[in-house]
């Protein structure tokens, strides 16, 4: 018995929920009916006790997964430790099949979008509320205490309800949400008594004014992590320094922009004992003294090892920042417009650093400074501060990333926008870095060629994936042929996450993707010539992977269909354009395998097939 | 599908359309971006020969391709490019109207120049502003807008460089009528 249910999991031993939960019925049956189970029982020569304190001691969900696919005892034992549960597509499984199988969930999550929501791709009512979610755990696990979503939909309802139906509830995070405004968060101060974490980030909020923060009951203390960074309004500074001053455990705090250097400084001077801090706008007429007290503030700071925030900096008064930058090892100025010269001061600073975010307002000679001085960097990521703006000569270039790979050759996390790139020196940057994990390079012209020689851009990703075995994340750029996904097919071996735009000249391309990745779980295409070939092609691969991706591409309705009747377990949905023709073509396309079949709270404009 | 529009401006999509044809072998005949810098007066003249879009047809609104780059939209709505010298908070005036019931406030940092403040002057109350000349001040309206400077002095507005006007104006004043003939004549 146990043989044959690892086989049958042999494509999903790695994370997947599906098919643990596919496995349970077909356990549960074979458990009822063979006589064998009691052998087994003998086999497993732990006793019960040893097995499921091992058990518990397991925290991350891929290997539950694969423990809970060697028989019936550990499955059994494994779900009835698990605490904290991770779901990649909301849709995937529902919330009553969740609350079956795992009877003590602590911490839940959820994500729910497709990633091109992200870029405004996706309907804004397309679904992913996460409502029902907790209705059916409010009744559950009314000893929840976490809530991550990522891409989700939730109302102020929905946090006045999550506030009011898990009394012990500590953490929430909100990551890319929507549907929500500053209300919703003012019910969660005013009602969750133990709340340590509340990260707010980066999300498509109603912002009606800060008075959410004043919500936080004078008797409230147990406050860690608060982070409302990207939130607009102004909130009332003394209670938030009537905050902090009173909950000794902040360890995380990343104020807004509204915050400014003075009031910066009497948070510190509150909190020194932090370890990540989001600063507010760090411009602001310092007379002399107050700009001392800030340094000393900082000194005083010993811990911090994150630094994020600096809006509207001003080059001025980095040097404040010289005390902590010496054990930073996260440096986010992706909201900090510096120039090259600025950036090279204060990275001779930061030789600690392992991360680091940056404008591309500093170019290419500001990363050199990178390469020089952090020479332990293990991830960069360069935005545009211009990204719509072809006119200007600005940004970096295939020298800055050059330059940094000389520098670091830890460096296995890259995002990078640039305006132009050779193949030669992608190369080069691989042969200095052969450990990259996520290689995202963004040439923001679509279809570009290597600016030098003319070609493809090809060969640049061929190297990529030739050198970089461990490669887990991908996304390509310029202008590619089918060869860039011969070569993705062949050497990709570790491939997860792969994301295509403007690229590719026919369905080989795609299928050679299909074809070739072994561990892909993630597959989204834009603007790409593949069609209900390259579609079809990966019909069963689809069951082993998250979900795809296609739009403007050559995809047909009738494609799309074929696919639904095939595989009835995944859901195919297509996104209709308002005032498309209808011409049978489908312009976005959105499959993923699911256990609890089509959804029902799909909006008209999406259709499941 | 919303890309369309974006083919029709040149972004070289030609690269990825499906052709007969071993791949690598089309001529691609535009080459749209080789340099950074985009010669505008070039594309003027391209397009009025041969209509073909070959670099941007015309100066205003790139088509933009949606979710292209992939940036997301916090990103881009919260971030401020450091384009201007004056930092720090808007300049807000008192604007007085002789006749109307109540003062209305405004941020001189808002406007570039004077014709854009005389604009939304004009708009705010709803009259027209006459013609500036050094030599006349305003003709040919019983109105003309004038200013408290940091002397206490009431001066006419348009008179001294834009940038000196903001920094010294304290408060607005539009006067009518014979009163402001005095002032409008040319003192």
């Amino acid at each position: 018995m146990e043989s044959s249910e690892l086989k049958g999991g042999k494509d999903s031993q790695i994370s997947d929920e599906l098919s643990e939960l596919r496995m349970e019925s077909s356990e549960l049956k074979k458990a009822k009916d063979s006589p064998i189970s009691d052998e087994s029982n003998r086999r497993s020569s732990f006793p019960d006790e040893v097995l499921e304190r091992v058990i518990s001691l397991l925290n991350s969900h891929r290997d539950r997964s694969s423990v809970s696919l060697v028989c019936k005892d550990w499955y059994n034992m494994e779900r009835w430790s698990r605490t904290h549960i991770f779901i990649g597509n909301c849709y995937s499984v529902s919330p009553e099949i969740v609350a079956r199988r795992f009877p003590k969930i602590r911490s839940l999550t959820l994500k729910g979008k497709p990633r091109f929501s992200d870029f405004n791709l996706v309907p804004q009512n397309w679904g992913a509320d996460v409502h029902a979610w907790l209705v059916v755990f409010a009744a559950k696990y009314p000893f929840l205490e976490e809530l991550r979503l990522k891409r989700m939909t939730i109302s102020d309802a929905s946090l006045e309800f999550l506030a009011l139906s898990f009394p012990n509830f500590k953490a929430l995070s909100l990551l890319s949400c929507d549907g929500f405004s500053t209300n919703g968060l003012a019910a969660i101060a005013t009602h969750c008594k133990n709340l340590t974490e509340l990260d707010i980030h980066e999300n498509d909020i109603d912002d009606k004014g800060g008075g959410w923060l004043s919500c936080f009951p004078e008797s409230f203390t147990s406050l860690e992590v608060l982070n409302f960074a990207n939130m607009t309004s102004d909130i009332n500074f003394d209670a938030l320094e009537r905050l902090i001053s009173r909950c000794k455990s902040v360890r995380v705090l990343k104020v807004n922009r509204s915050i400014s250097l003075e009031q910066l400084q009497r948070l510190l001077a509150n909190a020194p004992q932090l370890t990540e801090l989001g600063t507010g706008s760090f411009t602001q007429e310092l007379a002399q003294r107050q700009y001392e007290e800030l340094e000393s503030a900082f000194n005083n700071c010993k811990n911090i090892h994150t630094l994020s925030g600096l809006w509207e900096v001003k080059g001025l008064y980095l040097p404040a920042l010289y005390p902590v930058s010496t054990h930073l090892t996260f440096l986010n100025l992706s909201y900090a417009v510096l120039q090259s010269d600025e950036l090279a001061k204060l990275l001779v600073h930061c030789p600690q650093l392992r991360r680091l975010w940056v404008l591309d307002t500093v170019e290419d000679k500001g990363l050199e400074a990178v390469g020089s001085n952090c020479p332990l960097l293990e991830e960069l990521r360069v935005f545009p501060a211009d990204p719509f703006d072809e006119e200007i000569v600005h940004g970096v270039t295939e020298a800055g990333f050059v330059a940094v790979s000389y520098g670091c050759p830890r460096l296995h996390y890259v995002l990078y926008f640039c305006r132009q790139m050779t193949n030669a020196a992608v190369a080069t940057v691989v042969q200095n870095c052969p450990d990259f994990t996520h290689f995202r390079l963004c040439i923001m012209t679509p279809g570009q060629p290597d600016y030098l020689t003319n070609e493809p851009m090809d060969e640049a990703f061929g190297a990529v994936v030739k050198t970089c075995t461990k490669l887990q994340r991908l996304s390509v750029s310029g202008y590619l042929t089918d060869l860039t996904f011969e070569y993705i097919g062949t050497y990709a071996k570790n491939l997860e996450t792969l994301s295509v735009a403007f690229a590719g000249s026919s369905d080989w391309g795609m299928q050679c993707v299909l074809g070739g990745c072994p561990k892909l779980r993630k597959l989204e295409i834009r603007d790409c010539p593949f069609g209900n070939a390259a579609l079809l092609s990966g019909l069963e691969k689809y069951e082993s992977m998250r979900s795809l991706w296609m739009s403007a591409c050559n995809v047909t309705m009738n494609g799309c269909r074929l696919l639904a009747r095939e595989m009835p377990r995944l859901n195919v949905e297509v996104m209709k354009e308002e005032g498309s023709d209808d011409d049978g073509r489908a312009d976005k396309v959105y499959v993923y395998r699911s256990i609890a079949g089509q959804r029902r709270d799909a909006p008209s404009s999406v259709l499941t097939l | 599908m919303e890309g369309s529009v974006a083919y029709e401006n040149d972004l070289n999509l030609k690269a990825t359309e499906l052709r007969l044809g071993l791949p690598g072998t089309d001529e691609r005949e535009e080459q749209p971006v080789r340099n950074n810098k985009r010669p505008l007066q070039e594309a003027d003249e391209k397009c009025g020969a041969n209509g073909k879009s070959d670099n941007e047809t015309a100066p205003p609104a790139k088509a933009q391709i949606v979710g292209w780059p992939p940036i997301r939209s916090y990103r881009k709505n919260s971030f401020q490019p450091k384009k201007s010298e004056s930092e720090g908070p808007g300049i807000y005036v008192k604007v007085s109207m002789d006749g109307a019931p109540y003062l209305r406030k405004i941020d001189l940092k808002v406007y570039t120049g004077y014709p854009e403040l005389l604009q939304a002057l004009e708009n705010m109350f709803k009259f027209t502003i006459g013609e500036y000349s050094e030599r006349e001040g305003y003709k040919g309206s019983d109105y003309v807008p004038t200013y408290e400077d940091k002397d206490g002095d009431w001066m006419l507005v348009g008179d001294v460089p834009w940038e000196m006007f903001i920094t010294s104006c304290k408060r607005l004043r539009i006067m009518k009528g014979s009163e402001a003939k005095g002032l409008g004549c040319g003192v």
